[in-house]
């Protein structure tokens, strides 16, 4: 009984903490002075971890790539964030002389707030969740797609070519795989019932023997994480998708014209964005904060939420360290006519799965279209056009 | 199927991220100021001036001929020619550079010096650690600072070096070989009136 009691406090420990606090202010002021508190931690406790993927990005690069690293800065070079920070913050701010002074000067903080407000309706652990809204899901999704005004806002104001063309094609992709990204998450939606993150979590928390019912380990929820991974990455801009980026192509893409704090700014929020679709992934079809076992629910709610964030962001570092970026046209055929189609499918799935009641049968049906689907649709729809030596009509 | 050459190359970089901590071969970078490896013999960065024995001023093997001044296409060779003479290696009396000095800054490494000099006096260094907080005296080394030994020439250039050796030894060999006639003629002529002097160094 005490010990139950123990792990259900430190389960509670921020919530806790937050009453404890509030507490020594008038009951008037205590709702507001709760949201404060939760923004404040949110404010400081992503961009730490925004450090730790960076540190743990450059290291496991560099290792993926056979190097070391960094390795001057700090014991390990645990303290390179620093160093970079430092950097960052004392570089000189150059705006061009023709730019767009009040947009190029907006683009960055559109950017950072949009991100940061994603995090606003993510529960982070049991209660743990700033605004727990009915439709959260939906709030999320559109402060994702906001990020986009940010891009064109940058690469618009910036009037240099190489900032147009990566925001242009950050548009056309980002909106290519806005769709593909909301599709994924609808049959979590039909299945769940409700666009609230918190129910969508409550109704995954339960476990038949040891083993929990998260959404992944059903075929339309496998085939929906598998989906929204894809966009995820693609809405980030993160390797193989970072083709507004691009940075052997056209310089650094839509901030090719941001230097010092701005920049920086820019690289937080690519990060942060990182970071709330893994939490959204998580929170979707990984459970949330539930853990993996039942005999491992004592473990403080939080702890888990966490842990499955950096495993995600660790598979998006190692993604970024195996795959080349595509090419425009690949990216284009990619979205369009293999993972929206598969999504579609995954829809009636999951309908075919809700109707059949339950039962083996319904594992084996929806296994096979989906399967049959991929294997299908990769070979016909992902088919390489063969253009074999280029030939010329009136030279040679 | 879609997708299968990606699952090979993520096993292929989880096997180099995981490997990199188990196997030290796997990573090739050298730290470079705690850790260096020896330079190739190749290798070559600025020239130095050559000189024999001990003493750096008497035995430079430079006679201001000044052809690598004139050469040298980004101008950044400086030599004054001394009034008197010394002897060289060899003991003939030849002038001496009074001032020499390379401006690093402007040197571009090409080696063309080193080419046309016929005194194999002037050598490509390998040594590249050379930054300096003033960028204008401290890139213009004079002929003290260029000066560097045959022995430190053999440590980085072994191969070269020995070359050259056994090339000045071939010269000095036949300079003293005609010398020695010279002597003996002049001897058995001891006799006749004055012969005129030996000259050495032939072919100059």
């Amino acid at each position: 009984m005490a010990t139950s009691s123990l792990t259900a406090n430190l389960d509670q420990i921020f919530i806790i903490l937050r009453d404890w606090l509030v507490g020594y202010l008038p009951a008037v002021l205590r709702p507001a002075a709760g949201v404060v508190l939760g923004a404040i931690a949110i404010v400081g406790v992503f961009p730490g971890l925004f450090a730790v993927v960076v540190i743990l990005e450059r290291k496991g690069v560099g290792r993926i790539q056979n190097r070391y690293g960094p390795n001057r800065v700090g014991p390990f070079g645990l303290l390179q964030p620093i160093a970079d920070a430092i950097k960052a913050l004392i570089k000189e701010d150059i705006v061009p002389d023709r730019a767009d002074h009040v947009v190029h000067f907006l683009a960055p903080i559109v950017l950072l707030v949009t991100v940061f407000m994603g995090f606003a309706v993510l529960p982070v652990g049991r209660n743990m969740v700033l605004v727990d809204m009915d439709a959260g899901l939906l709030f999320f999704i559109a402060m994702g797609a906001a990020t986009e005004l940010s891009v064109f806002m940058a690469g618009w104001s910036s009037r240099n070519k190489f900032s147009m063309l990566g925001a242009m094609r950050g548009i056309a992709q980002m909106i290519s795989y806005e769709v593909v990204l909301v599709l994924s998450t609808v049959p979590v939606v039909m299945t769940a019932g409700s666009l609230s993150l918190t129910r969508i979590i409550a109704a995954q928390n339960s476990y038949s023997g040891v083993f929990p019912h998260w959404y992944i380990f059903t075929p339309w929820g496998a085939a929906g994480f598998l989906a929204f991974s894809i966009a995820g990455m693609a809405e980030t801009n993160r390797s193989p998708f970072d083709v507004p980026e691009g940075e052997s192509e056209i310089v650094a893409g839509y901030h090719t014209e941001y230097s010092g704090f701005k920049f920086a700014i820019f690289f937080i929020a690519e990060y942060l964005s990182m970071i709330s679709i893994s939490g959204l992934a998580a929170t979707l079809f990984l459970g949330g904060w539930s853990a993996p076992f039942s005999f491992l629910a004592f473990i403080p709610s939080w702890i888990w939420f966490f842990s499955k964030v950096i495993l995600s962001l660790f598979v998006f570092i190692w993604v970024r360290g195996t795959l080349p970026r595509l090419r425009q046209d690949q990216l284009m055929n990619f979205a369009w006519k293999f993972v929206l189609p598969f999504t579609l499918l995954n829809l009636l799935v999951t309908a075919l799965w809700r109707f059949m009641g339950e039962g083996w049968l319904r594992w084996v049906v929806s296994t096979a279209i989906l399967a049959a689907a991929y294997v299908l649709m990769g070979r016909v729809g992902m088919r390489k056009e063969q253009f074999g030596p280029r030939r010329y009509r009136y030279a040679e | 199927m879609l997708g299968e050459g990606i699952l090979k190359g993520m096993a292929e970089t989880a096997k180099n991220f995981f490997g990199s901590y188990v196997s030290k071969e796997r990573l090739t970078t050298v730290e470079y100021p705690e850790e260096r490896i020896p330079a190739v013999e190749a290798a070559r960065v600025f020239p130095f001036l050559v000189y024999d024995g001990a003493d750096w001023e008497a035995g430079l093997r430079c006679v201001a001929c000044q052809i690598c001044e004139k050469e040298c296409p980004p101008k950044c060779i400086y030599i004054d020619k001394s009034k008197d003479k010394k002897p060289d290696y060899v003991g003939k009396q030849q002038f001496y550079p009074t001032r020499f000095d390379i401006d690093i800054s402007v040197c571009m490494s090409c080696q063309i010096c080193v080419e046309v000099c016929p005194f194999e006096a002037i050598k490509m260094d390998n040594e590249f650690e050379l930054a300096t907080d003033d960028r204008f005296g401290g890139l213009l080394y004079d002929r003290k600072q260029l000066a560097r030994s045959n022995e430190y020439y053999h440590s980085i250039h072994p191969t070269e070096a020995s070359e050259v050796d056994a090339r000045l030894g071939e010269e000095k060999a036949k300079v003293e070989a005609k010398a020695k006639a010279a002597a003996e003629a002049a001897a058995a002529k001891a006799a006749a009136p004055a012969p005129p002097a030996p000259t050495a160094g032939g072919g100059s």
